[in-house]
């Protein structure tokens, strides 16, 4: 048992605990498993899976290279599509995607388990370090990549691959971006995001360039002189503020700050938390801020989300996990008031509220909830800046299917785009389709006089 | 409730179901224990002659194959006969006899092709109380490079000659085990009839190798990096059995021989189309060595509640009834037409009936339909080969309808005749015999 002193505290658990909440979420399959798991598969026909898949990996063909005990060619049949296979097992919400088509939900309401079968054949290639890719002949094009996230990787990956030299650009210390500072640290143990980076850029020809931010240290254009290509693979830096009275007491964060730090920690016992948190939002972020906290050793969570269960962005898996770690989820409360008390967060007030002909309303009705830490998990913004003439809308990049932007020379995927899915397969899919479009647009144009054979 | 007692040539036992000679019948320790659980009866582990006894390996005797989730489906034997003294069998066989009186109990006998060998062997399995011998003319491997098993079950007229050395030297019923390893199964069965059996029973194994180690390229199972063939039992040779039963249940020269149907019998289903196909009863190996004694219960109690649901009273009741619609290929009524049929509520949309029949048959099943994917049958197209049912993951979900006498057939264009026609009138068969006007 941990303390239920009140504030916002470090060290409530004993060591041990930290260490068991914040373990792998679902252990690695063993072979055993993962030959039974695999044996489920039907081999479908243009599988229904496959075509969920962001990156159409070939699911079917992967699963039966593990039930025939065959996990590298297995792996291989996963990179090819999803460099970031690996990550994409662990984070991707497959039971909204391939799983989600699986037909075994229709046969007995149970998917075949992809997403942990790709974890099983990702882990062991990149446990042996088997490497499937040789570089191509270089050609001398240079490219840059801003953002070393999902985006970025699978892209200059991809690149790497044709034979182009790449730098990738990164405001932050580590590679990997949403990877490494955005995912909950019970879906990326073992410093698995940096072990990624590091299987990916072993290809050869990526330069990795930290510290340098987009708007700061260069411009769009600067970039654009410099290189043969851009790819801007940026992520959301920006937080949406709540507008409220209060907002700016002590203990109202940021929910992608607290996840960060949670995965930048090693023993998780510096974090401190509150002993009753409030989590405003109703997504991925929220769950994974709200579940941390609770792992944490806070005594009451709450998520308070203002629309209903149905309206949520986090998947039903991720509502029930947070729940079955005693989170409790409140619909149709929005924040209205933060109550602060010596300058610190005391509780907050919520109106609540309902749909008016599709129209979300407050039903006149208050509510109010103690708290000493606040966390806001309302959405992130694009923060654009240097990008010159780029063609943006509703705030993000307007890119064609091939990620071409408005400029020439310049490409975009991930969650700067518009109509992306804010999902880390989405990214990889974005960044890996602009490579073949940046290769392609190389190969389109004149060959480069100083290339090197 | 069904009446389960069994007289098979004389020998009663209070169900069908014995043990086949092998591993689960070698000595008193496991018998008692199989008879304990309800087994019928137990066909004892082959005896040799007198003498320093046989030895096996002392590597692996086994090998297999496995289905999903390592559902063992086949497996592989190089276990020779008993590697036990004669005399400490043929006294814990009469002692477990004596025990179980309601129980059969018979001795499987493989001596060599000397008419004194059998001459010598048999007052002595005769004075255990033993109800019947079978005469073991199948092993496939070790005995049969020494002129036994399979070596004597592959050459009809030795089957013939011991048989009726048996027939003249003991009193005992005389069950001839046949070997599979051969080309036209009646030969054998014709054979003992001849030399006077009282029976016959199939199959014994079948010369196989289960697989190969791809690191030492030795065959399983590997003996010091080297393999040989072993016998194969288990479901996988199911059909294997049941087709050479059949054969023999419908020879005119074998028909009414009584069978002992042996060949992957693992639930009380196997043991029932058996029967059907003319068994008297069943022996079984491999269901035991996979799950233990207990399985006797499940069949038991599956065949008592299937043959009560269906109004079969006795054991007589389903023993051959099969046999009649066992025909050739060119008496097989080339009017009856029938097309598969997609129960789309049923249907999980895997896509494996399209396209089995997309690359490997007809090419008569959708995979979009108005660009949903959707799988329905092309009548126009469909030959009701049946492939998709048996590639359809969901039980039920494809069937195979008949088309009514007098609808169109959309393939043909033409309406189902309701007249019987087959082969040996058709038009297409340069041997056909003239129809009648």
């Amino acid at each position: 048992m941990g303390t239920t002193q009140s504030g916002i505290l470090g060290g409530r658990l004993p060591l041990a605990e930290y260490e068991a909440n914040f373990s792998d979420l679902h252990a690695p399959l063993d072979r055993h498993e993962a030959l039974v798991a695999a044996d489920r598969c039907y081999f479908c026909h243009d599988a229904p899976c496959m075509t969920a898949c962001p990156t159409a990996i070939d699911i079917p063909l992967f699963i039966r290279q593990i039930a025939t005990g065959n996990p590298i060619g297995s792996a291989k049949t996963i990179f090819d599509q999803n460099i970031l296979g690996g990550m994409c097992a662990r984070v991707c919400p497959t039971e909204t995607l391939c799983e989600e088509a699986c037909v075994r939900n229709t046969a007995e309401e149970r998917p075949v388990e992809i997403g942990r079968l790709q974890r099983y054949a990702s882990d062991i290639a990149m446990t042996e370090n088997k490497q499937f890719y040789t570089r191509s002949a270089r050609t001398g094009r240079r490219v840059a990549v801003v953002g070393a996230g999902p985006a970025g990787l699978a892209c200059a990956h991809r690149l790497a691959v044709k034979g182009h030299d790449v730098v990738i650009y990164d405001a932050r210390e580590k590679a990997g971006g949403l990877n490494e500072y955005g995912i909950a640290a019970y879906k990326a143990v073992d410093d698995f995001a940096q072990k990624e980076v590091d299987y990916v850029l072993s290809i050869g020809g990526i330069e990795v360039s930290h510290g340098k931010a987009l708007g700061r240290d260069f411009s769009l254009a600067d970039l654009a002189g410099e290189f043969d290509a851009v790819f801007l693979g940026l992520g959301l830096a920006g937080v949406n503020a709540l507008r409220i009275e209060g907002e700016n007491a002590e203990g109202v964060e940021d929910a992608v700050d607290f996840i960060a730090a949670l995965r930048q920690s090693k023993t998780k016992a510096d974090i401190p938390v509150g002993r009753r948190v409030v989590v405003l939002g109703g997504g991925m972020t929220a769950i994974d801020a709200a579940v941390q906290a609770k792992l944490l050793g806070a005594e009451e969570v709450t998520i308070c989300y203002r629309r209903g269960k149905e309206h949520m962005n986090a998947s039903g898996f991720e509502q029930d996990l947070a729940a079955s770690k005693g989170v409790t989820i409140r619909h149709w409360l929005q924040p209205k008031r933060i109550a602060v008390k010596d300058g610190r967060v005391a509780g907050i007030e919520l109106d609540y509220t309902t749909l008016d002909n599709g129209k979300l309303t407050t039903t006149g009705e208050t509510g109010i909830l103690a708290a000493d830490q606040i966390f806001k998990a309302i959405g992130q913004t694009f923060e654009a800046s240097a990008l010159g003439a780029l063609r943006m809308k509703s705030g993000r990049i307007v890119v064609d299917a091939e990620g071409r932007t408005s400029l020439e020379k310049v490409w975009a995927g991930g969650d700067c785009v518009l109509g992306g899915e804010d999902l880390t397969v989405s990214a990889v899919a974005m960044g890996r389709d602009a490579a073949g479009s940046i290769d392609r647009a190389f190969a389109a144009a004149q060959p480069l006089a100083s290339a090197v054979a | 409730m069904a009446d389960l007692r069994n007289n098979f040539v004389g020998i009663k036992s209070p169900n069908p179901f014995w043990l086949a000679s092998a591993p689960p019948t070698d000595k008193a320790y496991n018998v008692e224990r199989a008879f304990k659980a309800g087994w019928g009866g137990v066909v004892w582990k082959t005896l040799g002659e007198e003498g320093p006894p046989v030895v096996n390996v002392n590597g692996p005797r086994y090998g297999a194959i496995w289905g999903a989730d390592r559902r063992l489906l086949g497996l592989n034997n190089i276990e020779l006969i008993t590697d036990r003294d004669l005399y400490v069998n043929l006294r814990e066989m009469k002692q477990v006899k004596m025990n179980w009186p309601d129980r059969a109990l018979i001795a499987s006998i493989m001596v060599p092709c000397e008419e004194n060998a059998w001459k010598a062997i048999l007052p002595l399995v005769e004075e255990t109380g033993a109800d019947g011998i079978e005469l073991n003319f199948g092993c496939p491997h070790g005995m049969s490079e020494r002129g036994m098993g399979s070596a004597v079950g592959q050459v009809p007229e030795y089957i013939e000659m011991v048989v009726r050395w048996c027939k003249q030297y003991t009193r005992m019923p005389v069950i001839t085990k046949l070997t599979p390893n051969i080309t036209d199964i009646r030969k054998p069965a014709r054979a003992a009839r001849a030399g006077g059996t009282d029976a016959v029973s199939l199959i014994n194994t079948i010369n196989s190798i289960t697989g190969v180690n791809l690191d030492t390229f030795s065959p399983e199972p590997s003996i010091d990096g080297r393999g040989s063939h072993g016998g194969y039992c288990g479901p996988a040779v199911k059909p294997i059995a049941l087709n050479m039963v059949a054969e023999i249940a419908r020879d005119t020269e074998t028909h009414g021989l009584p069978i002992s149907g042996i060949g992957g019998v693992t639930t009380w289903r196997d043991a029932a189309e058996f029967m059907a196909l003319g068994a008297g009863n069943v022996q079984v190996c491999t269901a035991a060595m996979t799950y233990g004694f207990k399985i006797v219960q499940e069949m038991i109690t599956g065949l008592s509640d299937w043959m009560d649901a269906k109004g079969h009273r006795t054991l007589d009741d389903i023993s051959g009834r099969a046999v009649p619609n066992v025909t050739d290929w060119q008496y097989l009524n080339l009017n009856y037409i029938t097309k598969a049929k997609i129960d789309q509520d049923a249907c999980i949309k895997c896509g494996r009936c399209h396209i089995a029949c997309e690359d490997t048959s007809h090419q008569a099943i959708t995979q979009l339909v108005n660009g949903v994917r959707h799988f329905e049958v092309i009548e126009e197209e469909c030959v009701g080969c049946n492939l998709c049912v048996n590639v359809c993951p969901v039980d039920n979900c494809i069937t195979m309808e008949t088309l009514p006498a007098g609808t169109l057939d959309r393939r043909t264009g033409k309406p189902v005749d309701p007249n019987y026609a087959n082969w040996t009138t058709h038009p297409n068969n340069p041997m056909a015999r003239q129809a009648a006007e």
